[in-house]
């Protein structure tokens, strides 16, 4: 700034509320450098040591990729990685158009229905297409021959995981069409391929290309598809817990982490710059499109949404049958022994009473945590250059994967010297990674919810002399409230079936419904193992449930204020 | 600038100046509002007026310059230290707060009892003309409601100073000019100084006690509605306010000018024979008839009617590179049976004539 002589440059002062607010962005700052960038740190430090903690340089990098087993991993996870993009956004793009620009019948249900996927470990569909495809699977002949242990069962499995994100996304971003384009086309006498090349298309591309990078790392990064039906196929998920859980080579387990976090990281980068452009494409004032009745369209569609749901009800169905046989295929009686979870390895009905205390302490405290440092960072005031940090931070967990998160936590917190050693095999450690794990996404919800509401509400507040809790208190948590409520239901959902960073962390008695899910897999109690990815689906299902009474019931009562009359 | 000697200054700011990276959005801005004032800060968009609301306000602090309020300099206050009110074009109402408690925002916080708070509450509610309408919230009010009760959270806390940010510019044209005069009535009832910010100069002449007009960053004129309108000090201020014909002439000699090859008699000021200077004139200013100077033929090109008068486009012999354009009343339309194509004889008074650097 050039300084005009005898122009003394004003200092702002700060208010009460300017230092409580930085105070509050500080203290939740501290948690993600203490929950993510000081983990993170020493898992990198991690991968240039040898096993007595000595520095080796690239030593660890140079035998990594000296050793074909393990290099073999990163060609079957880039090629397992595309073919599921490619087939799981092709999938969604069909489906989302069939349900934005067709008049077929059961919308609502067919939307429901693709949302499933969320509501279950990664583990569950490598489960059913088992008992569909294995060695005495039901329908086994469809596979003429091959094999469903290996590439294909993983890219079935990643399929099914990743389509409600590609569909939320693509659905998103066709549904800002704008209809004068199509009006537009028309009167120009456009044919309907031409329309759905030249206006369709383009303006769905950003949607199609984000969707992509979601898909692409949500695969490459995933652990239970490929550890329950992938067989001998390696891809560096599984290669970072074989290496840890396996061979305890934590030094090879950080190496492969880095190799896994370098796509990941990209994709995520990538996408940002595309989200960004997306954006720009929203603000433009348009006209919301109504699609019109086509008979053989939308016949044609509603087909399609009925094959896509058969997809999912079917594994989900599968996984239902598997819990509930006695014994498949030699005693098919119908029966709840799979469900006596005491009775097998795996930690039995402790680790789901646990996957619920983790999920409820997920949700309340990330909740709180996730909201207040958005506010922090949307409604601060001053401290431009700390606000930035805190958003980059904040954005950061979206990028690593959560094995590797995990590793990192166990580098960090099992140090002896760490005096936070003390949480480590706790619930405490559990919340802690699972928010940090998930805390991009609700961070992003909440920004999104505080952006839309009016600038000035602050500056009226601090012209009134209102402290910022009582504006943040009575107006801005209870106009958010439907936010909120989203936020916490993806947290306690996502806690539920999360089984990528806990698996590191679990103690004896602190073990999960999801990773018991994978130990009794391992262990060979498929049943059970189906049996309790069920008790996972129906608890996040009733939840969900619940979250929709909520917004309908007491929702309604606080938002009462929305209505005109 | 014209001082007010009989009021008190209440808000002096002093070479205040904003930058924004290299950009400069305000510059050296020095401005005298008095105790009770009711003062318009007029301008383009982007000519810095809002810019110099909030940096008044605190919200956005000023790079260097210094702003005084009531004796007391308040130059790196944030907002909550200083003393205003204020009412933004979006209203900024807590939508899920009765209007009620949207009134009631300010006076809790100065934890008075709640009986107290519930009559100054009822008593805003009567004066802004709305007293039923306390329990409804703000979605279910018009636009002008709404400012109604941005206006009167604003004025709950008393405050020294009240800062509308185009508090008008999202109403419909009638309730505007209505809330107009409401605004301007409370603001007299209450003697609270206000500056408000507008892009409309129709509010600022109808509202204003003084008016600060705005371009660039700077400050073009300050002066009563009455001195903008006739007395633009700058060319700027000549073509934003109102309609003006501004034509091409040259100084010949003491009080004489030359427009293309018609000579006009008028006021030069500093001026030397041979500058070349735009002259200018009001359409209303524009005589029909005998009169004795700066008499001109003029032919009637286009007539366009514009209701109470009819605003002509006029072809000048000698003056062909410019029209002119004079607002007649359709009562003299009538008389002098005025149509396109006629030659009429008009005059410029000499005292309507005002000249600007070329």
């Amino acid at each position: 700034m050039a300084v005009n002589a005898g122009n003394q440059v004003v200092k702002a002062k700060s208010s009460r509320d300017d230092r409580q607010m930085l105070l509050f962005m500080a203290v939740i700052a501290c948690y993600l450098i203490l929950a993510l960038a000081l983990p993170l740190y020493a898992i990198l430090s991690k991968s240039f040591e040898n096993n007595d903690g000595e520095f080796i340089g690239l030593a660890n990098y140079i035998e990594y990729f000296n050793t074909p087993s393990l290099t073999y991993s990163i060609e079957n996870s880039l090629t397992v990685s595309f073919i599921t993009t490619l087939i799981s956004v092709t999938i969604a793009f069909l489906l989302a158009y069939g349900l934005n620009r067709s008049c077929m019948p059961f919308k609502g249900a067919f939307k429901m229905i693709s949302m499933v996927p969320i509501l279950v470990p990664s583990l569950l569909p490598g489960i059913a297409l088992i008992y569909l495809f294995g060695k005495q699977g039901m329908i086994r002949w469809l596979l003429f021959g091959n094999e469903i242990y290996g590439p294909i069962g993983i890219v079935i499995s990643e399929v099914f995981f990743t389509l409600p994100h590609a569909l939320i996304i693509i659905t998103t971003a066709l549904s800002i069409a704008d209809a004068r384009l199509y009006e537009a086309a028309d009167s120009l006498q456009a044919s309907k391929t031409k329309i759905f090349f030249t206006v369709t298309l383009p303006g769905a591309r950003y949607g199609l290309i984000s969707a992509a990078f979601v898909v692409f790392t949500l695969t490459i990064t995933d652990f239970g598809a490929p550890k329950v039906i992938g067989g001998d196929f390696n891809v560096l998920a599984t290669d970072i817990y074989k290496q840890v859980i396996g061979q305890q080579n934590f030094e090879m387990g950080a190496v492969v982490s880095l190799v896994l976090l370098l796509p990941a990281a990209l994709a995520f980068g990538v996408d940002r710059i595309v989200q960004r452009k997306q954006v720009a494409l929203l603000s433009s004032r348009a006209v919301a499109l109504e699609p019109k009745p086509d008979k053989v369209f939308d016949r044609i569609m509603l087909c399609y949404a009925i094959v896509v749901s058969i997809f999912i009800l079917g594994i989900l169905a599968t996984c239902q049958y598997a819990a509930l046989i006695e014994f498949y295929p030699y005693n098919l009686t119908i029966g709840l022994t799979n469900y006596q979870f005491d009775l097998m390895d795996g930690g039995g009905w402790d680790s789901y009473y646990n996957s619920l205390e983790l999920a409820i302490w997920t949700a309340v405290i990330g909740t709180v945590v996730v909201f207040l440092g958005a506010f922090m960072v949307e409604k601060g005031r001053k401290f431009n250059s700390g606000r930035n940090l805190f958003q980059f931070l904040a954005m950061l967990p979206m990028a690593v994967p959560g094995l590797v998160l995990g590793l990192a936590y166990i580098f960090f917190f099992n140090s002896p010297n760490n005096p936070l050693n003390f949480l480590y095999h706790t619930m405490a450690i559990l919340v802690i990674s699972t928010i940090t794990h998930f805390y991009t996404v609700s961070h992003l919800t909440a920004v999104t919810a505080l952006k839309q509401m009016d600038r000035e509400f602050e500056s009226v507040a601090a012209s009134l002399k209102a402290p910022f809790y009582k504006t943040l208190g009575k107006v801005t948590v209870p106009v958010c409230l439907p936010a909120i409520l989203d936020i916490s239901i993806y947290l306690f959902v996502n806690a539920m079936t999360t089984v990528s960073a806990v698996v590191f962390l679990y103690g004896p008695h602190t073990g999960l419904a999801s990773v018991a899910v994978l130990n009794m897999d391992d262990a060979g109690d498929i049943a059970p193992a189906a049996a309790m990815g069920m008790m996972i689906f129906y608890t996040n299902a009733g939840v969900r449930l619940l979250h929709g009474l909520l917004s309908r019931g007491v929702l309604q009562k606080t938002q009462s204020w929305r209505n005109r009359t | 600038m014209p001082e007010n000697t009989d009021c008190e200054p209440y808000l002096r700011i002093s070479r205040l100046t904003k930058k924004f990276g290299d950009f400069t959005a305000l510059e050296e801005i020095s401005l005298v509002v008095n105790e009770g004032e009711f003062v318009c800060f007029l301008g383009p968009s982007g000519c810095g007026k809002t810019t110099l609301l909030r940096a008044i306000a605190g919200l956005d602090i000023q790079t260097w310059g210094e702003v005084e309020q009531a004796g007391k300099d308040v130059s790196s206050l944030p907002p909550s230290m200083r003393d205003f009110g204020i009412v933004f074009q979006s209203y900024a109402l807590f939508p899920n707060l009765t209007i009620e408690k949207n009134i009631g925002y300010g006076l809790e916080s100065q934890r008075l009892p709640r009986s107290e708070i519930n009559s100054r509450v009822g008593a805003l509610l009567d004066l802004v003309g709305m007293p039923d309408q306390g329990k409804k919230y703000p979605a279910q009010l018009s636009g002008g409601q709404q400012q109604r009760v941005a206006l009167a959270r604003a004025i709950a806390i008393s405050p020294g100073l009240l800062l509308l940010d185009e508090p008008l510019s999202a109403l419909d044209a009638k309730v505007r000019v209505k809330l107009r005069h409401e605004i301007k009535e409370l603001q007299a009832k209450l003697g609270v100084t206000t500056i408000m910010v507008t892009h409309d100069q129709e509010e600022a002449l109808t509202m204003a006690d003084r008016i600060v007009v705005m371009n660039d960053g700077v400050i073009e004129q300050i002066g009563t509605p009455q001195e903008i309108y006739n007395w633009p000090q700058t060319r700027f201020v000549a073509n934003f306010i109102g309609t003006m014909n501004f034509f091409p002439a040259t100084v010949t000699g003491q009080d004489q000018i030359n427009a293309g090859q018609v000579s006009l008699s008028c006021a030069v000021g500093e001026n030397q024979v041979g500058d070349a200077i735009t002259a200018s004139i009001r359409p209303e200013d524009i005589a029909v008839g005998r009169q004795d100077q700066n008499r001109l033929d003029a032919r009637i090109e286009v007539i366009e009617f514009l209701g109470a008068f009819v605003r002509a486009e006029l072809s000048i012999n000698g003056m062909e590179s410019s029209r002119l354009l004079a607002d007649f009343s359709a009562n003299l339309v009538r008389r002098e049976q005025l149509a396109e194509g006629m030659i009429i004889s008009i005059a410029l008074p000499a005292e309507s004539i005002r000249i600007y650097p070329a």
